[in-house]
């Protein structure tokens, strides 16, 4: 098994927004999904993500309807909404700039250090 | 879904979370088998995964952001409940708050429109009092003299006015009737600052001597008499005979604040010539004025100072005998109103601030002492996962659900409060009329009940969530008890020390009262009738005037039931003020010795007879001192020894007021007699003959010895002098029982509230330590069954539990007699012929709280001593 990494703080909003803006989606899907993209690096506790998906729902970043699925039960379905979406564009690209900058420091020490 | 939705959909959401977190548990499950495990062991691996299903729901629903809501709407409920399975405590704190609440509210609506508020005309600020400050530092009423000096030469002021009582008989149409009135110069209503809302004001035209009879109504009086007619403008109406045009009438919403009661106003009318001993130089004016925008009290002050040189000469060439006054006092109008009634009001707004912290202190015991039995239940609680944020906020929800109740009642309580308040007001209380329970009140109660919920919610929610809370799950940690018992007596010896310092108010007015009601009046009030008869109208003059009132008399003494009855011009205790200054002859020089001011009485003869004042020396007057006869005089005694210190006085002659008549002799010295009030001993007086003074008085009054019952004879009496002429109005009519209570009415008015107070004080002190002492007799079971079970008796366990209560009860009434002596300076200028450490109080009011401690002691003492030893260390 490969090492497993915590989520850092306020990521897995990220996350999920990204996962649900590729069509409705329901909450053991998004963590299966979660799992499997992240190629299990990235362990999603699953008891966090309900709240975390509420509290999206109460924020307007996610809406959500009651269908059906391919097995002919119902769940409940989520899917970004307008709001949710323009949300999920800035915080992509905050992450990037973060996630270079980042990058970029690591990179300067690793070499100072030399 | 806004918040509102979401907390309205609560249930349908739980249904639905539920749901949606079943379908990832049996989704997890059915992939896990799918993938090879066993049923069993696939759901046992989802479970696990997934992790505690309750605590995901709670963050969920935490998610929604409407916990907050729920959380105040349970505490609610739960308050609701726990109070209604505890109706004593629930009573006892709702009525010591309504209580406490109450009675500030309703003391603050009394005392706000006379104190606080300023009063109702535009800048009220700038409207002064101007009084006559005399050589010996007191007060006199203006004169229309310097008044004119003041409106000539003043320049602080733009509206100066005098006004003067005045009590015309209306004869028009209806029945006659005698009015409340005030006769004033041109400018009065415009120094108030107000118009009349019909017609037209005074103009200077209308003050003048001799001037056009006008008048200007109040509104009652308009809508009264005239139906609220506006032809009214323009019309006549007789006054005294005389017919007088309305030219005005006033606002409904116009406060007189000067003459409450007065409803119409005619002009002055004073002769601006201001001859030589005439009313125009006579002290009986009072006077107002409106400063001047950017004029001050001060600038105001220093400029009447300057009018005052100048008057000194106007009044040596008037050639007056009135007194020059001294200096001019300029006061703010509303301080002169208040002036007489502030202390005993800043007194009562402390006593009742006091009573409102007792009931604070009782409530938070009362909050403390649930706290005590309910640590197991907040351990549970807290030990089930409760937070202590959420502890501390059930708490405060509670103490503020009992504070609202408290204060809901105690608006109640402050209604009747402000109708009682009003009926035991004494009659001098200034703007009583506009004493309601307001707006402002309630908002006041309010931010009280508010404020009081929070504190007493603090001390007892604080103490909770300090102890270490699964401690009180285990039945023998006692150790914080103590902490909580130290906190509670502490309460109690604040009570304790509070409730004394009421009650040393209560027992110094209640003892001032007793030695005001010792004084001697000088006369003798029992079956003694009194009211004023007034002459009105034009047919009479002197010589009628003095001819009705001795065919009064007449009637009067043949109505059954009369022993003796007798006029005269001022009765003592009703509020009449008539002095003037008095001359000996010969003064140690040889001229005529002045500088006596004495109260004035002109009396018919058997006058001392009827009131009982006693003759020390000489005779009295008789049927033989008439109009021709040598003027004869009685002095009081207080008189006699200041002038004659001892020498007889008989034979000797004096000048009553006007020296340009014959000398009076003095033929008699009588006892002294309380004129203005029991309290005050100022007792110089002079009796003259009313048939040898140099005018007839016009309105007189009636002294009746009853052989019975006064009060009885007054309609008889009343018909008797209407069969001699039916017109003349009659007024005053009072027993002199009842003129003699009424001049201790300020005092009783403050003594019946300090009462009150002190009594809820002494109810609420006794409660704590009836609260703590059985508190601790419950904790204490075990120790006093093992002292029990070790020998001791009864009477030594009783004496155990007596003797803790005594100990708080000994320390508060420590505390609380400092506090005591401090507090009682406030008191002083309410006291009467005792000091304000009245040793005899003090020691009374200390037997009280002791006595009261040991009954509520009592019970529990009872109880512990009662205690089995067998039965409770069993339970060990």
């Amino acid at each position: 098994m490969p090492t497993k990494s915590d989520l850092p703080q306020g990521t897995l909003d990220l996350l999920i927004l990204k996962i649900a803006a590729l069509g409705p989606i329901h909450g053991y899907a998004i963590a299966q999904r979660l799992q499997l993209v992240s190629q299990d690096v990235v362990q999603v506790p699953q008891g966090s993500l309900y709240p975390a998906l509420h509290r999206l729902e109460n924020r307007g970043l996610l809406a959500a309807d009651w269908k059906e699925t391919e097995t002919g039960r119902e769940a409940k379905f989520y899917r970004l909404t307008r709001k949710g979406k323009t949300q999920l564009e800035t915080e992509t690209a905050s992450w990037h700039r973060l996630a270079d900058s980042i990058a970029l420091i690591l990179r300067l020490s690793a070499e100072g250090a030399k | 879904m806004n918040w509102w939705q979401r907390l309205w959909h609560r249930q349908q959401m739980d249904e639905q979370l539920d749901k949606e977190l079943h379908f990832h548990l049996e989704q997890q499950t059915a992939d896990l088998i799918a993938g090879g495990l066993a049923p069993d062991e696939a759901r046992r691996q989802a479970r696990l995964t997934f992790g505690g299903p309750t605590q995901v729901t709670e963050e969920c629903r935490e998610a929604r952001g409407t916990r907050w809501l729920e959380d105040l709407v349970q505490d609610f409920l739960y308050t609701v409940r726990m109070l209604r399975h505890k109706p004593g405590f629930t009573i006892a704190s709702v009525i010591t708050l309504a209580l406490g609440i109450g009675a500030s509210a309703a003391i603050f609506s009394a005392v706000d429109p006379i104190l606080f508020e300023p009063l109702p005309y535009p800048h009220a600020s700038k409207i002064m009092m101007i009084w006559d400050g005399s050589r010996d530092g007191g007060r006199l009423p203006g004169t229309f003299g310097a008044f004119r000096a003041m409106v000539e030469r003043s320049r602080a002021f733009e509206a100066m006015a005098v006004m003067k009582t005045w009590q015309p008989t209306i004869t028009s149409s209806a029945q006659p009737e005698r009015l409340e009135g005030q006769r004033v110069s041109a400018s009065y209503f415009q120094v108030l600052g107000v118009i009349p809302t019909l017609g037209r004001d005074f103009q200077e035209s209308d003050d003048q001597f001799h001037g056009p009879n006008v008048a200007i109504l109040s509104d009652t009086l308009w809508r009264r008499r005239f139906g609220g007619d506006p032809s009214i403008i323009g019309q006549q109406v007789k006054l005294d005979g005389d017919s007088f045009t309305v030219i005005g009438v006033m606002s409904k919403k116009f406060e007189n604040i000067l003459a409450p009661s007065a409803e119409l106003w005619a002009p002055l009318q004073y002769d601006r010539s201001l001859p030589p001993q005439s009313r125009e130089w006579g002290h009986h004016l009072r006077t107002i004025a409106r400063l001047r925008p950017g004029a001050t009290q001060t600038q105001a002050s220093l400029e009447l100072g300057q009018v005052l040189r100048d008057l000194a000469s106007i009044y040596s060439r008037a050639n007056t005998d009135y007194v020059t006054p001294d200096r001019f006092i300029v006061n703010p109008l509303q301080d002169d109103v208040t002036r007489s009634v502030k202390p005993a009001l800043l007194v009562v707004i402390g006593a009742v601030m006091l009573v409102l912290l007792v009931a604070c202190v009782n409530v938070t015991n009362l909050l403390l002492a649930r706290g005590s039995q309910r640590r197991a239940e907040f351990a549970m609680r807290a030990a089930l996962g409760a937070a202590r944020m959420r502890l501390i906020r059930q708490l405060l929800t509670e103490s503020l659900l009992l504070a609202s109740i408290g204060g809901i009642l105690g608006m109640v309580v402050a209604e009747v409060g402000v109708r009682a308040l009003l009926a035991l007001s004494p009659s001098g209380l200034p703007r009583a009329n506009a004493i309601t329970l307001n707006g402002t009140v309630f908002v006041f109660g309010l931010a009280l009940t508010t404020l009081i919920g929070l504190m007493v919610g603090l001390v007892p929610a604080l103490q909770a969530s300090r102890d270490e809370l699964n401690a009180g799950l285990h039945q023998s940690a006692r150790s914080r008890i103590g902490g909580r018992q130290m906190a509670r007596r502490t309460l109690v010896i604040t009570e304790v020390s509070l409730a004394l310092v009421l009650l040393v108010g209560a027992g110094l007015l209640l003892r001032s009262l007793q030695r005001l009601f010792a004084v001697d009046s000088g006369f003798n009030a029992a079956h003694l009738l009194t009211m004023q008869v007034q002459t009105s109208g034009h047919r009479f003059d002197d010589d009628t005037t003095r001819l009705f009132f001795s065919q009064s008399i007449d009637a009067v003494r043949n109505v059954p039931g009369v022993a003796a009855a007798a006029f005269t011009s001022q009765l003592p205790l009703s509020g009449d003020l008539d002095e003037y200054g008095v001359h000996f002859d010969p003064g140690p020089d040889g001229r005529p010795e002045g500088g006596y001011s004495v109260f004035r009485y002109a009396v018919t003869p058997g006058y001392l007879e009827a009131m009982g004042i006693p003759l020390q020396r000489g005779r009295l007057l008789n049927e033989h001192d008439i109009a021709g006869a040598p003027p004869a005089v009685l002095i009081s005694e207080s008189l006699a020894k200041r002038r004659f210190s001892g020498q007889d006085p008989i034979g000797h002659r004096l000048h009553v007021g006007r020296q340009d008549v014959p000398w009076y002799t003095i033929v008699g010295v009588v006892g002294d007699v309380k004129q203005l009030s029991l309290a005050v001993t100022e007792s110089n007086a002079v009796y003259v003959p009313a048939a040898q003074w140099y005018f007839a008085d016009d309105a007189m009054s009636l002294a009746v010895r009853a052989h019975g019952d006064a009060a009885a004879l007054a309609p008889a009496i009343r018909d008797a002098i209407w069969s001699v002429d039916k017109d003349q109005p009659i007024v005053r009519v009072a027993t002199m029982d009842k003129l003699v209570a009424a001049t201790a009415a300020e005092r009783r008015f403050v003594l019946i509230l300090f009462e009150a107070f002190g009594l809820v004080a002494l109810i609420l002190a006794a409660t704590g330590i009836y609260g703590v002492i059985s508190g601790s007799v419950s904790e204490r079971i075990r120790e006093i069954g093992v002292r029990a079970a070790l020998g001791a008796s009864r009477s030594n366990i009783l004496a155990l539990v007596l003797r803790q209560g005594l100990a708080l009860t000994t320390l508060g009434i420590f505390i609380g007699l400092a506090g005591a002596m401090v507090a009682s300076q406030a008191l002083v200028s309410l006291l009467f012929g005792i000091s304000r450490l009245d040793p005899i109080t003090y020691i009374g009011v200390i037997l009280l709280l002791t006595g009261v401690s040991m009954v509520a002691c009592w019970v529990p003492a009872w109880r512990a001593s009662r205690v089995d030893p067998s039965i409770t260390l069993r339970a060990e």
